[in-house]
């Protein structure tokens, strides 16, 4: 008996032994390839072989809405292409995190996808333009008329030098006040339209024992920072800190972070123990008043079998009223891609009417493009539909348009080190520091 | 003394592995520190010389002295408590009581579970919200009576990590167990029956024997734990995600390279961390060379 257990250990070992080994021999002649980077391009050469070419499309959509629009939208790449390839490069992960590093490393080594998602404006812009990896699109937005069709003020976000970057495929919007309806009618508290009306409906609120204000972990508390940022000092001003033209150590900046000090004491005390969800869930149990959050809420809010204006109510943050705070998946023509015919074949699927619309109902967004057909869309879509037609468009810090990554983690940093010692003055300062370590301030 | 013949059979057998130990240990290892020197910022590879500005930005980081800290309090916490209540269990096991083979495994198995799902576990127990949605282990308190237990967990400032030092001291006391089992095991009877003779009370005998012949398990535990708790990243992610206030080296590395883009100073702190394990780790593995080597 103990000697059978010991000859199948050793045969396992030996194996194990001999397959390490053989790993190892064949690794030696690309020693940074990422595990995922195996498989596809054996996929696309089997594809080469059956003629047409191949679009290798590299993204982290792998779940839920997003897996099922991207879905969707291949279905109308292959009804246009039918013999064009597509082949599906996702890697799960959420928001990209697990994506990022895997892509960072393909393209270390010199092994692009065709296009890949990413996070329309300066994520996509500082990362990779400064890396020469993306060629601009320009070409692309005349020829297809793309220019007339999405808001002027989005395209100086997604370009750098005149030149345009990324096709976004939808549009998320970062600035909603989501809120209870009921608990606000039972506290005689008005939707606020300013910081003020806000602080004194929440301050009636803490009175009458409901949790004012909804909030998660970390990165819940720097998307709530932006909204401020944009609420107290207004679009040109909250544009001016992303190109330099508003001093981060203004006064002006100053009383936004004071602002931010301030909502945070509204807040719940468990928040950072809480995902977005968790926090997004407390406004439609009646728990909190207030949640600001993205309108992918919106999404998780009907998931919960909640109806819109009955259960949940939204408007935009407070300050921020005609404002358009947004944030787009969009995807990038490669340089060097290995079938850029087929790429932008792609790319002119993720713009058009037919891609977007068959994508964005079903991700639970709305369309890049203004031209979209209201009618596939559920009630607060329609609204934020009305609103990207007609209001100033700005960026989200959070989810990559106005920073690039480098920045946006140093200003994560400083506000996480704000949120344990409440420190203004070195928040500030620290946020100085950052635009001059990573932003254009010099 | 073995024939030539075999001498050269056992190198080729051995040098796949030697080389393969090389490459992908040593030859990355200078590579990072090369890195770690550079002004690598951005997706593109750069080697500029930086000298040791990276270490010296990092030393001046307030983030990073977040780091030092949780990873100081964190590494206290859980090498204390992993190695107090598994020597509690050892000897309890070491009673001879009915079932021990039971117990044995029963308190080995948490180690068998990734941090992962220990994490998702041990954030749903200790869970800080208060009030009607109060959960886990602070409803449990609530419901025994115990309410002075209850508390914010790991969103206490400042000592909120040694909150998740709890949930891994629960995944490593087994295997703590069984070092000091075995250890206990390998103490001849005789001394203890000698000692009793003496008149020893049970309390002597362990204070004055059995402690000081387990040396050697409490110090190979601790630098098995030491060096564990250095390299905490996935227990914490799973509990809190990335949140400053419980952040270590190996978060803000992660953070700082792959979100952050800076290589440069991701390699720094990886070159760090590696020092910092090092220097508990040689120590000890000359000390078995040498101990194996006069046997």
């Amino acid at each position: 008996m103990n000697k059978k257990l010991f000859a199948l250990l050793s045969i396992l070992v030996i194996a194990s032994m001999s397959l390490a080994a053989c790993g190892g021999g064949a690794a030696t002649e690309a020693p940074v390839a990422a595990p995922a980077a195996t498989e596809a391009p054996a996929a696309a050469e089997a594809s080469v072989a059956s003629m047409g070419g191949a679009v290798e499309v590299f993204s982290w959509w792998t779940g839920g809405g997003e897996a099922a629009g991207l879905e969707a939208m291949q279905g109308v790449f292959a009804a246009a292409n039918p013999d064009i390839e597509f082949i599906n490069a996702a890697v799960a992960g959420g928001a990209g995190t697990n994506a990022r590093a895997v892509l960072a490393t393909r393209l270390q080594a010199g092994d692009p996808p065709d296009s890949w998602q990413g996070h329309a404006g300066q994520e996509l812009i500082g990362t990779y333009v400064a890396g020469g990896q993306i060629e601009p699109l320009n070409d692309l937005y005349e020829a297809e008329g793309w220019l007339a069709v999405m808001p002027e003020t989005l395209i100086p976000l997604i370009s750098q030098d005149g030149n345009i970057f990324s096709v976004p495929v939808n549009i998320h919007r970062a600035n909603v006040l989501w809120y209870n309806p009921a608990v606000l009618e039972a506290n005689g508290v008005e939707v606020p339209a300013s910081m003020e009306e806000w602080f004194a409906a929440m301050d009636t609120l803490k009175a009458a024992g409901v949790i004012p204000l909804a909030l998660g972990e970390q990165w819940t508390k720097l998307h709530l920072f932006e909204t401020v940022l944009l609420g107290t000092l207004g679009a040109d001003a909250y544009n001016g800190l992303w190109d330099g033209s508003t001093d981060w150590g203004s006064p002006e900046v100053k009383t936004a972070l004071e602002n931010y000090a301030k909502v945070l004491t509204y807040a719940n005390s468990d928040s950072a123990s809480l995902s977005w969800q968790d926090a997004a869930q407390l406004v439609v149990n009646g728990d909190a008043a207030f949640n600001v959050m993205g309108d992918w809420a919106e999404g998780y809010f009907r998931e919960l079998g909640k109806a819109p204006k009955t259960d949940y109510g939204w408007a935009a943050t407070p300050g921020s009223n005609g404002v358009f705070q947004f944030l787009s998946d969009s995807f990038v023509l490669a340089v060097g891609a290995p079938d850029p015919e087929a790429a932008t074949a792609w790319l002119t699927i993720a713009g058009s009417k037919e891609g977007q619309e068959a994508f964005n109902p079903i991700k639970g967004s709305i369309c890049a493009r203004t031209d979209c057909d209201k009618a596939l869309f559920g009630e607060y879509l329609q609204s934020a539909m009305d609103d990207w037609s007609s209001n100033v468009v700005v960026g989200s810090l959070t989810h990559g348009v106005v920073a690039n990554d480098s920045w946006k983690t140093e200003i994560d940093t400083a506000l996480g080190l704000f949120l344990a010692n409440n420190a203004v003055d070195g928040f500030q300062s620290a946020l100085v520091a950052a635009c001059a370590s990573s932003g254009p301030c010099k | 003394m073995l024939r030539d013949k075999d001498r050269f059979l056992n190198i080729l057998l051995i040098s796949p592995s030697i080389l393969a130990v090389f490459i992908f240990v040593y030859v990355f290892i200078g590579w990072s520190v090369r890195v770690s020197l550079s002004k690598w910022k951005g997706l593109n590879p750069d080697y500029t010389w930086n000298g040791i500005q990276n270490y010296l930005e990092l030393f001046a980081d307030p983030r990073f002295h977040v780091d030092i800290r949780n990873t100081l309090i964190f590494t206290g916490v859980f090498v204390f408590g992993s190695i107090f209540l598994g020597f509690i269990l050892a000897v309890m096991l070491d009673q001879g009581l009915k079932g021990e083979g039971f117990f044995r495994s029963l308190f080995l198995f948490p180690m068998a579970i990734s941090y992962i799902v220990t994490g998702v576990v041990w954030r749903w127990l200790m869970n800080p919200a208060t009030g009607s949605r109060t959960s886990g282990l602070n409803l449990l308190f609530t419901n025994l009576g115990l309410d002075s237990l209850v508390n914010a967990w790991h969103t206490t400032p400042t000592w909120g990590i040694a909150a998740i030092a709890l949930a891994a001291i629960w995944q490593m006391s087994g295997y703590t167990m069984v070092l000091y089992l075995a250890g206990l095991r390998a103490i001849p009877q005789e001394l203890k029956e000698a000692a009793q003779i003496d008149g020893a009370s049970r309390l002597q005998i362990y204070r004055y024997i059995m402690i000081p012949l387990l040396s050697p398990v409490t110090l190979s535990a601790l630098i098995i734990l030491g060096h564990m708790s250095l390299k905490v990243f996935d227990l914490i992610i799973a509990i809190a995600g990335k949140q400053l206030p419980l952040d270590v080296p190996a978060i803000y590395m992660w953070q700082i390279t792959f979100d952050g883009l800076f290589y440069g100073k991701g390699a720094a702190i990886g070159i760090l961390l590696l020092i910092s394990v090092a220097v508990l780790i040689i120590p000890y593995i000359r000390h078995t060379l040498k101990t194996e080597a006069q046997q």
